[in-house]
């Protein structure tokens, strides 16, 4: 309705703080679901980018790969599984990483792979690493060796992949013999011989159901737990309480949206109670007044939103890049229906108290 | 066709366990053109009155049949339809829209129904302000205005939607006396003019000579 813009317009200074408080909570959510999905994304991409279904471990490894390992004939055992299509073997050595032409120790994850990770060229000659683009922020350049750690291993940047990091370390790919060797110079109690792996990746067969086949699997070995690649990334430490303390300070967070908007139009309506009343009686029907604070509604939280939307991308480029904040478009497509919802839900409980407004009060009769 | 029929309108408010007669069996038929004063003492009834033959109050008993509109048996939708289109009122208290200018706050009625098109709302709009002496207020907001001059914004607000039935009530009262003659016959020279019907409330005496014809009302009783 043009008579709520015009108020909107008109009266901007009233709206003013309102607005400014729901955009604050606007670049509170980009953050926060920024850090989440940061997070997440830090944490989960050496499994995410895995291209097989299912991933065996042993099974007193309880799902972590660090401790896992599966030797040769176990693996031997898993091939021959019906609905086992193949194997690649997979292992990983958290190190620090002597970066050139810096002091730091960059954080990095050495992994050890056979192929079959997406994104993730053919595994390098010995020695050499495809590097995380997220090593770049710490100054790594591709050309560059690195050396990995106690005893500095050197290992030769030959270019960059992609979403590939492992609970917040940089990812550096490597082919499996230099992936033991780091392991066995950095934490020389879990060296692992020729052939051993830590985790195994499974290729399903085309058709085959693969909870039955991680089933055959386990059945077959005695010894190995097999599960999805989603129930591994949910496994890592950390990621399900992360998820589960983000979302709920997220929820806090519209809810105090919603009660914002709630309580600035449940405050409005009352002090224009008697306006109202006038509009009804000159002719407005309670539909077209609740269309009007409804348009204020949407356009309170449009505005807030994209005002928010703009401090959070400047206050994104002052933050360090050692925060992993990312603000995809899914969280601001998310951020902006939930503030929508929170909005015309805090909007609509003025709506039974326009709806009651007597007509007749204008004229100084009747409640 | 008359502007109004009421036809043993009463209309009462419980109060414990008794109840208050506002309105008692009340008769009275304003022709197309009457000027009518409505003249009687503060409770009278005279605003219930007015506000049932507006259609913003439901009579307890009785029937009221307005420009040909039988308002009793109307739903609350059709009473705000034809409240828009039908009436014009002019409130004790000036309530205009306070983030509206002088000509939007003219034009509100005809905005609400939706109807006509801007442009010609607009130069019906003025020429309403023109003929109030509004014509240079015409972009000012309310608290830039006089109380006289909020008032005449008013009267032209009632008569945006050419209404059959124009309903006044006691305008004059936050206005002193010169302004408030002058108010009370701009309203009924833009009445007259236009050949419509009017019920004018008031409780002072030396405004009637302005009207066709004066009732009084006593107690929610109305003498001829
Ligand atoms: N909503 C209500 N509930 C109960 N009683 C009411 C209500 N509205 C009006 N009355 C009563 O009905 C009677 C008539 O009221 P009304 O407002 O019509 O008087 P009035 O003639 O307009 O008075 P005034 O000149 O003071 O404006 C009064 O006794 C009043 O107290
Ligand atoms: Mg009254």
């Amino acid at each position: 309705m043009r008579l709520a813009l015009r108020e909107l317009r008109r009266s901007r200074r009233r709206f003013v703080p309102t607005t400014g408080a729901l955009a604050l909570l606007v670049v509170l959510l980009l953050m926060l679901g920024g850090l989440l999905d940061g997070l997440y994304i830090g944490s989960t991409g050496a499994l995410r980018s895995q291209d097989d279904e299912l991933v065996t471990f042993d099974r007193s490894a309880r799902e972590s790969t660090l401790r896992s390992r599966i030797e040769p004939d176990t693996r031997a055992a898993i091939e021959a599984v019906p609905g086992v299509r193949g194997t690649s073997g997979f292992g990983i050595a958290l190190v620090g990483a002597d970066v050139p032409r810096t002091d730091e120790l960059a954080d990095a994850a050495v992994m050890g792979y056979e192929g079959r990770v997406g994104g993730v060229p053919a595994p390098p000659a010995p020695g050499r690493a495809w590097a995380d683009r997220s090593l770049e922020a710490r100054g790594v350049r591709v050309g560059d060796v690195l050396r990995v750690g106690p005893t500095r291993i050197p290992l030769r940047v030959i270019g960059w992949v992609d979403d590939t990091n492992y609970l917040q370390q940089g990812g550096l790919w490597v082919e499996p013999g230099t992936w033991r060797t780091v392991l066995a110079e950095s934490r020389p109690g879990a060296a692992v011989g020729d052939d051993v792996f830590q985790n195994v990746w499974v290729d399903v067969a085309p058709g085959a159901d693969p909870a039955r086949v991680a089933a055959a699997i386990d059945a077959a070995t005695g010894t190995t737990r097999t599960i999805t690649r989603a129930e591994a990334v949910l496994a890592l430490p950390g990621i399900r309480e992360q998820n589960a303390t983000f979302t709920q300070i997220i929820g806090v967070t519209f809810l105090v949206a919603g009660l914002v908007v709630a309580l600035f139009f449940a405050l409005l309506t009352l002090e224009r109670t008697p306006m109202l009343g006038v509009l009804k009686a000159l002719g407005a029907s309670s539909r077209q007044l609740v269309g009007a604070l409804m348009t204020q509604t949407v356009a309170v939280t449009v505005i807030a939103f994209v005002t928010g939307g703009v401090i959070a991308l400047g206050l994104d480029r002052l933050i360090p890049p050692e925060v992993p904040l990312v603000v995809t478009p899914d969280r601001a497509g998310f951020v902006a229906v939930g503030v929508f919802v929170a909005a015309v839900i805090g909007g609509a409980v003025s709506l039974r108290r326009i709806i009651r407004i007597d007509p007749a009060s204008a004229i100084g009769t009747g409640t | 066709m008359p502007a109004l029929v009421l036809q043993n309108v009463r209309k009462t408010y419980p109060s414990g366990d008794s109840e208050i007669v506002a309105l008692d069996r009340a008769n009275l038929e304003v022709p197309d053109d009457q000027i009518l004063a409505l003249v009687g003492p503060s409770g009278s009834g005279k605003t219930t009155l007015l506000s049932i033959a507006g259609g913003l109050l439901s009579a307890t008993e009785g029937h009221v049949v307005v420009g040909g509109h039988h308002i009793t048996e109307y739903s609350a939708k059709q009473l705000t339809a034809f409240r828009r289109a039908e009436v014009g009122f002019v409130f004790q208290t000036v309530n205009l829209v306070p983030f509206l200018t002088a000509r939007e706050n003219v034009m509100v009625a005809a905005e609400l129904a939706g109807g006509a098109p801007e442009k010609a709302a607009r130069a019906r709009a003025d020429q309403l302000l023109e003929e109030l002496g509004l014509a240079h207020r015409a972009e000012n907001l309310p608290a830039q205005l006089s109380g006289g001059e909020r008032q005449r914004v008013a009267i032209g607000r009632a008569l945006m939607n050419e209404p059959k039935l124009i309903l006044v009530d006691e305008p004059t009262s936050a206005l002193d006396t010169t302004l408030g003659n002058q108010v009370m016959a701009l309203i009924v020279g833009e009445v007259k003019a236009r050949r419509t019907a009017a019920i004018i409330v008031t409780h002072d005496t030396r405004m009637t000579h302005y009207a066709d014809r004066t009732v009084e009302i006593t107690d929610g009783i109305l003498a001829a």
